[in-house]
């Protein structure tokens, strides 16, 4: 290894786990899923972690993650009762992860006909090999060490035409009782020509302590398929929680995201989309609320690759105490992509001085005729809307929420779903009132 | 009720009152008159304790109490009402809402029960017509989009809410047409009692054909130059405010 090498990447010693372990996870007696997982963790061998001298994470340092002594996540672990309180989906079907493990049924009752569930654990039991093809399969390390260690999740197909109704909602929680544990999920989604559904994701605590989360996301949408995508990152006070997801988008079909991160000691969220046919379109928005020293590092990547396509991005963020919250979107219109329409916006609210923000947009154009545009602001609370709010009787704190929710508000208004724009309002209310991130409340 | 003695104050090191004297009693109704410039609304700020004022001399006692030293909260909680010249908009921040919560913040700190959601309705209601506000505007968010005459519509609103002892007005007639005139001045009217007082601030005299003050005080450079009867406001609008000095 040569030494600028070595600082652009760290060895993580976690991935020795690998050989140990090998033999004891799921597909464990099928060469194809056998080899896979090699390759990967080989590949995430040699990779290491990036240091902050790799432009993706000049602003996000993985020293915590180097420095903890992770264990693969205990199986023994079951959702305690309380662990959904008060975070319901009404009329969703839902799945609960424990540790990177279905925890409780599986039945597909109530669901459509033409939407197929598998968890992964059974998927690789059987030797199937086909979650790994897809646009999160990249050389990215944290997909290289999801694929080497990966445990459970979910492959969610919907057939053609077959429009759903009913939301599908996950809820992946972690712990690191035990010792501080890593958690190894994958969603895969395959939605065929036409098909359309939601999917509401959660990621929360269920014990307190240190745990790593490593989920990968991987969609693919046929022609004129649409998916509505909800991620709720309400990860514990010490978790450490580092997505990526990878989504393709055919002609005629549109991603619809919106992420809300409260939770986790650091949190980053990986989203990359290839809008790759005539009118494909997406619309990436985010909200994050930070406070004490949390990190949360928000990067996507929105290429447009065929005419014609559309992506318009807001995300927000209010932060307080010595947060700090990186937000990097990077919009690509390739030769092809002609009368494209790339739009963004990056908005935050620092409430202390010792808050921080890093924005980056960045638009690389290789197209003539195309509309792009992007921009970003950082702001504290307006000190004359403050005055006339005091002026009327309400207190300087609550004044100050109230501008804070009017100025997140403003993005939940946008959510066309219903039911997580209540969720959404429910975690921005809990996260006004000064609740603690994560957990269980 | 309200006793302002040899107040001077500056903003950014500028003087801008320079030793201004007012004693408003209970149940008066007063004027403020004079020209742009003259501290009229550095006057206003300074009462409802707004920042980035320095107060190099005197006080201003309400109530008894050292007004300055009292956060803003507090002084709207305990009676004080600057209905603002300019109202701020605040996008994201529904009318309704808003008016329930400054409601029920002044009532909590004055020990009365809390409004719900259907006893503050009936209140708005009756309020609201009285002032020809419709459901629309307190639907949308504070101020924004209102027009000129509906922001002081919703100045006067808010203030019939809060049922101030002291409302302070600054420049409410300003942008209005003359029957939004009439609202407001009844508006006003209405808030008229022996147990309230009221500051009007303003440049015209028109708004003092409705809402008939018992003083009229002219400012002009950060003092008050001459304080009179109703009929002053009528002499300043046929001389206008040069020579009005003593």
């Amino acid at each position: 290894m040569t030494a600028t090498a070595a600082i652009r990447h760290k060895p993580f010693p976690y991935v020795e786990r690998f050989a140990a372990l090998a033999a004891s996870l799921p597909g464990a007696g099928h060469p194809n899923v056998v080899a896979l997982r090699q390759a990967a963790a080989e590949q995430a061998r040699r990779a290491g972690l990036p240091t902050q001298r790799v432009e993706p994470w000049k602003y996000t340092s993985l020293n915590r993650l180097l420095e903890t002594d992770f264990e693969p996540a205990s199986s023994a672990a079951r959702p305690a009762a309380n662990d959904a309180a008060g975070w319901t989906v009404p009329g969703s079907y839902r799945l609960v992860f424990v540790n990177g493990r279905l925890a409780g049924g599986r039945s597909a009752a109530g669901l459509p006909d033409g939407v197929t569930l598998t968890t992964l654990a059974d998927a690789l039991a059987r030797g199937d090999d086909d979650w790994a093809t897809g646009a999160a399969s990249s050389g990215h390390p944290f997909v290289a060490l999801n694929t080497a260690f990966l445990t459970d999740g979910l492959v969610l197909r919907v057939a053609r035409g077959v429009k759903v109704a009913q939301p599908i909602h996950l809820l992946f929680l972690g712990s690191g009782e035990a010792g501080a544990s890593a958690i190894h999920t994958r969603l895969v989604i395959r939605l065929e020509p036409g098909a359309g559904i939601d999917v509401i994701e959660r990621h929360a605590a269920s014990g307190a302590g240190v745990y790593w989360s490593n989920p990968v996301c991987d969609i693919r949408l046929s022609e004129g398929a649409r998916l509505g995508h909800a991620k709720f990152i309400d990860e514990g006070a010490e978790a450490m929680h580092i997505a990526v997801t990878g989504v393709e988008v055919a002609a005629d079909a549109a991603y619809d995201s919106f992420v809300l991160t409260t939770g986790g000691a650091l949190a980053r969220n990986e989203i990359r989309v290839t809008l790759d046919g005539e009118r494909a379109g997406c619309r990436l928005d985010g909200l994050y609320l930070g406070r004490d020293r949390q990190h949360i590092d928000n990067t996507t990547e929105t290429i447009h690759a065929q005419p014609m396509t559309t992506s318009t991005e807001t995300y927000k963020g209010v932060l307080e105490g010595k947060a700090r919250a990186v937000f990097q979107g990077r919009i690509v219109v390739r030769p092809d992509a002609q009368k494209s329409d790339g739009r963004q916006l990056n908005k935050t609210l620092l409430l202390s001085d010792r808050a921080e923000i890093d924005t980056k947009p960045e638009l690389e154009i290789h197209a003539d005729d195309v509309k792009c545009s992007h921009g970003a602001a950082i702001g504290e609370i307006d000190a004359d809307a403050l005055f006339y709010l005091r002026a009327r009787g309400i207190g300087a704190e609550e004044g100050t929420r109230m501008l804070v929710e009017a100025f997140a508000a403003e993005l939940i208004d946008g959510i066309a779903d219903k039911s997580v724009a209540s969720l959404a309002r429910g975690r921005l209310a809990a996260w006004l009132a000064g609740s603690a991130p994560g957990g269980t409340a | 009720m309200l006793q302002i003695k040899n107040l001077h104050a500056s903003v950014g090191g500028k003087a801008i009152l320079n030793g201004l004297d007012l004693t408003l009693p209970k149940g008066e109704v007063h004027a403020i008159m004079g020209p742009n410039g003259s501290g009229k609304s550095t006057l206003a700020f300074l009462l409802a304790g707004r920042e980035g004022y320095e107060v190099t001399a005197g006080g201003v006692t309400y109530e008894g109490r050292d007004l300055l030293a009292m956060a803003p909260e507090e002084r709207a909680r305990e009676g004080l009402f600057l209905a603002f010249q300019y109202p701020i908009e605040i996008p994201g921040v529904p009318t309704a809402s808003f008016l329930k919560t400054a409601v029920n913040a002044v009532r909590k700190a004055r020990g009365l029960p809390q409004y719900d959601a259907v006893e503050f309705l009936k209140i708005l209601k009756a309020k609201r017509d009285f002032l020809g506000i419709g459901d629309d505007m307190l639907r949308r968010a504070l101020n924004v989009g209102f027009s000129g005459g509906e922001k002081k519509r919703a100045e006067v609103l808010q203030m019939l809410l809060l049922e101030p002892r002291l409302a302070v007005l600054d420049e409410t007639d300003s942008g209005l047409d003359i029957d939004a005139l009439r609202i407001v001045a009844e508006g006003i009217n209405a808030l008229r009692s022996p147990d309230r007082a009221i500051l009007l601030i303003t440049h015209y005299q028109r708004l003092l054909d409705y809402v008939v003050p018992d003083r009229v005080h002219v400012l002009t450079g950060g003092r008050i130059e001459r304080s009179g009867g109703k009929e002053l406001a009528q002499e300043l609008e046929r001389q206008g405010y040069v020579g009005t000095a003593a």
